[in-house]
């Protein structure tokens, strides 16, 4: 199968419904550009989606002093279709693409809250990311506005948002969070239930909006990978890669070889450090303590490895734009080799536990299932959507060095529920041991990292990076004087964020911690 | 006057000694987790801790509210003094029978339940509803686990059904051995422990006990903490005593008394680890499922009831 060989397709399609748009050339990597006239920016959405389109990324930004620029990246087999349009900034109407896309409900709000861009036939006129920090006609993303905001003093509380209601006898009401009992990140959760069933859940997020893609504005480069890897702290790797790939490709920087490898080896480690993570703590939510402490202790020894290896536990700064920071000598290589060998036989003990243990395949087989058609509409990726049959790693599919070099298996399950999820997890954690000795093997000689060079004026790139969470999209635009002029990381809790709204229904209320745990969104990853 | 003494040291002994014994089983879970445990003695600390802090009070909770751990504590502590923990025929035992300490239980519920949605949050009514469920089943299976005992011994007074199974020596009575079974499932849901509910989460959606409580500070929680500890060590007591009395002192001698703090200390460590161990291999049921768990209790407490009168009445 070719690259891309469905665009023309696409093109017929939007052409027989007279949509009026054109390929632009642009170094987007490898994602090709169409410019598209705003107001078929609705309609385009409808076309794409009749082809079978996974809607991915929305962003907006400022490109001078009254227009703005408003990009939607589609995706199918693995190629990237980026969509793009101008609204002048007076005016700033785009028809919307959620009636076709449901993922595109929260980032178009987003964009509506940070630019002002109205999505005319937006099904949900509720503003998102924005609580009570700036007022409803202030736009912070918008050059005019202030790095340092407006609000001065204490941001009052923001207790005035809309949940949609639920009436009848015996319903009540479950607020829970944004502040939670356990040391996670906060966000709240608001349940309409009957009994113990529960009848709606509703997300709202945005607590820990951090004004990321404000402040990468004007940094250099190796400032903004250093803010990318803190973009959601368990994701520094995938995160600063796709940024670094970005940046890299805007200023047509070739990486070298032996720094790929060494990304790819940073990003294996940083997966396994997570499902391990997570493996345990599912455990934990259903009361499995015995399985929480072990692997809780195999994460643990494997980060406080990434410590010793690379300096970092979390692996932060690990990717720098040109290459990395870190390299592996021989001595390094035994150690990690060692680590690994370690942890794949501390595995073989532990993981027929957690397969065969009926009390714990009692609440996990059945809880929380997203059904394969629910995932598609919403686009989930990662392990979500490998629970639900969407077989989707941009590793494998869209074949990024150095993994267009390897075998990536992909883990897929069938079911959709809280098991499925949790075996994605333990079969990845399988496949990136086995890549990270495959990766050793070709680790290439030569530098891990060339020196910077600042980009052309306005240049822009794409960085498409399968983060442990899933898909990352990232993208990055610089100025004539070579600093950052938008950043934009998609974290792949975007497109599964909404899942956990859906795949609770059904369930009884206790279920779902356990429920929430297996998806595990990233708060600040999505809320910037 | 001396035997009334005895009876309170004994209550004493066991209301001190409730902190010791879930400090035991933390103890044994953690090690069995291969964690490193806490000093058995973390209970005292915390209850020492929650004891000096402020009790932080809802702006809308009532007197029912303020009034509640103290009703806990009380309850729970009359229970306590009920059941023989070194020695049998001591004066206090007379005061209540069996049927009146699941009352005691009763009671002590029913105020924390009503307390949890005294303040009108959504955990604490969560809470109450969920506690409801379980002990509507769960005392019913409890009544008739003891009416079996009541049966065997004739009496439905705990220091005479002892007697009883002492005096009958090692004879195995089928009754006796299905009433222990769903004693046992009583206790575990009763006691709020794992597979039914886990008295170590954070989860404030899974929680049951824990919910109820979620609005107490300080003193009050302090109170219903120890409540709580000295519930799981009367069923502890009920269990090793009733069904296992051997060592229990028959008589008020010092050297009778020694030997059942002795047998006392055995049996309960035992049943601690074996608590601990069931806690670290299950996880917790579904809710739904609670109801089926009891109801198993539930029959097979019945099945103790018939077979003994169908096998065992001469």
């Amino acid at each position: 199968m070719n690259r891309f060989d469905w665009l023309p397709e696409l093109a017929n399609r939007c052409q027989a419904a007279n949509i009026d748009f054109t390929e632009t050339e642009g170094p987007l990597g490898a994602a090709r550009q169409w410019a598209v006239a705003p107001s078929d920016w609705g309609r385009m959405a409808q076309a794409a989606s009749e082809q079978g389109c996974r809607w991915s990324a929305l962003w907006a930004e400022q490109i001078d002093d009254d227009r703005l620029r408003v990009s939607a990246c589609v995706c199918l087999c693995g190629d990237y279709l980026v969509l793009r349009t101008h609204v002048p900034l007076s005016a700033p109407e785009l028809p919307s693409q959620t009636p076709w896309y449901p993922a595109a409900n929260r980032p178009e709000r987003h964009a509506r809250d940070l630019y002002g861009v109205v999505f005319t036939d937006h099904p949900d006129p509720r503003r998102w990311m924005r609580h009570q920090a700036w007022d409803k006609d202030q736009f912070p993303l918008r050059r005019d506005f202030p790095v340092a905001g407006t609000v001065q003093g204490e941001t009052p509380p923001d207790a005035d948002y809309p949940f949609l209601q639920a009436q009848g006898a015996g319903v009540y009401e479950i607020p829970v969070g944004p502040v939670h009992a356990g040391i996670i990140e906060p966000g709240h959760f608001r349940f309409q239930a009957v009994g113990e069933m529960v009848l709606n859940l509703e997300e709202r997020l945005g607590y820990v909006h951090k004004g990321i893609e404000k402040i990468a504005e004007g940094r250099d480069a190796a400032g903004l990978a250093r803010l990318a890897s803190r973009v959601s702290g368990d994701c520094a790797v995938a995160h600063a890669w796709a940024a670094c790939m970005a940046m890299e490709q805007a200023a047509g920087v070739d990486v070298p070889a032996r720094a790929l490898v060494l990304r790819a080896i940073l990003a294996e480690r940083e997966r396994i450090a997570n499902h391990l993570g997570d493996i345990g703590a599912i455990c934990n939510d259903v009361s499995f303590v015995f399985a929480h402490s072990q692997f809780l202790r195999l994460r643990e020894l494997w980060q406080r490895g990434n410590q010793e290896l690379f300096g970092h536990r979390l692996l932060m700064d690990g990717v720098v734009p040109g290459g990395t920071a870190v390299d592996l000598d021989d001595q390094k290589t035994d150690a990690l080799r060692a680590q690994c060998e370690q942890l794949t036989r501390e595995l073989n003990d532990l993981l027929p536990i957690i397969d065969d243990h009926p009390p714990l395949e009692e609440r996990l087989v059945g809880s929380g299932i997203l059904s394969s058609e629910t995932a598609r509409v919403l686009g989930a990726v990662g392990y979500v959507g490998k629970a639900s049959g969407i077989d989707f790693d941009l590793r494998r599919d869209h074949g990024y060095a150095p993994y267009d070099q390897l075998h990536v298996p992909s883990p897929c399950q069938t079911n959709g529920d809280v098991e499925s999820r949790l075996q994605v997890r333990v079969d990845e954690i399988r496949y990136s041991l086995e890549l990270i000795a495959q990766l050793l093997q070709r680790l290439p000689e030569g530098p891990s990292c060339v020196e910077w060079r600042n980009p052309e004026s306005g240049g822009e790139g794409l960085g498409l990076v399968e983060g442990w969470r899933g898909e990352i999209v990232s993208y990055v635009r610089f100025d004539e004087t070579g600093h950052v002029a938008r950043f934009f990381p998609r974290d792949p809790s975007w497109l599964n964020w909404p899942a956990l709204e859906q795949l609770i229904h059904d369930n009884i209320v206790p279920e779902f911690p356990v429920c929430n745990k297996s998806v595990n969104g990233s708060y600040s990853g999505h809320d910037l | 006057m001396k035997i009334w003494a005895l009876a309170l040291l004994q209550s004493t002994a066991f209301v001190l000694l409730a902190p010791l014994f879930a400090g035991w089983v933390k103890w044994v879970k953690c090690r069995l987790q291969n964690r490193r445990p806490p000093p058995l003695a973390q209970p005292y600390r915390d209850l020492w801790k929650l004891f000096g802090k402020e009790a932080l009070l809802s702006h809308n909770a009532s007197i029912l509210f303020r009034i509640v751990p103290y009703i806990v504590a009380g309850a729970t502590l009359l229970a306590a003094a009920v059941v023989p923990l070194l020695a049998v025929n001591l004066p206090t035992a007379a005061i209540a029978d069996v049927i009146v300490l699941t009352g005691f239980f009763a009671l002590a519920r029913f105020f924390l339940a009503l307390a949890g949605m005294d303040v009108g949050t959504a955990f604490g009514g969560m809470g109450s509803s969920r506690e409801m469920t379980i002990s509507a089943l769960a005392e019913p299976a409890m009544l008739l686990a003891v009416f079996t005992l009541a049966m065997v011994a004739a009496s439905t007074n705990l220091s005479t059904v002892i007697e009883q199974v002492l005096s009958d020596g090692l004879v195995l009575r089928p009754s006796l051995l299905f009433a222990l079974l769903a004693m046992c499932l009583v206790a575990v849901a009763e006691t709020g422990r794992i597979p039914v509910d886990n008295p170590a989460t954070h989860l404030e959606l899974t929680m049951i006990h824990e919910a109820m409580i979620l609005e107490y500070s300080g003193r009050h929680l302090a109170l219903i903490e120890w409540a709580a500890q000295l519930k799981l060590m009367i069923y502890g007591v009920l269990i090793a005593n009733i069904f296992f009395p051997w060592g229990i002192a028959t008589t008020p001698t010092p050297v009778a008394l020694l030997v059942a703090v002795a047998a006392i200390t055995a049996k309960l460590s035992i049943l601690g680890v074996l608590l601990a161990t069931g806690e670290s291999v299950l996880a917790k049921m579904r809710l739904f499922r609670v109801p089926a768990f009891l109801l198993l209790a539930l029959t097979l407490g019945f099945v103790g009831l018939l077979s003994h009168i169908i096998l065992e009445i001469r």
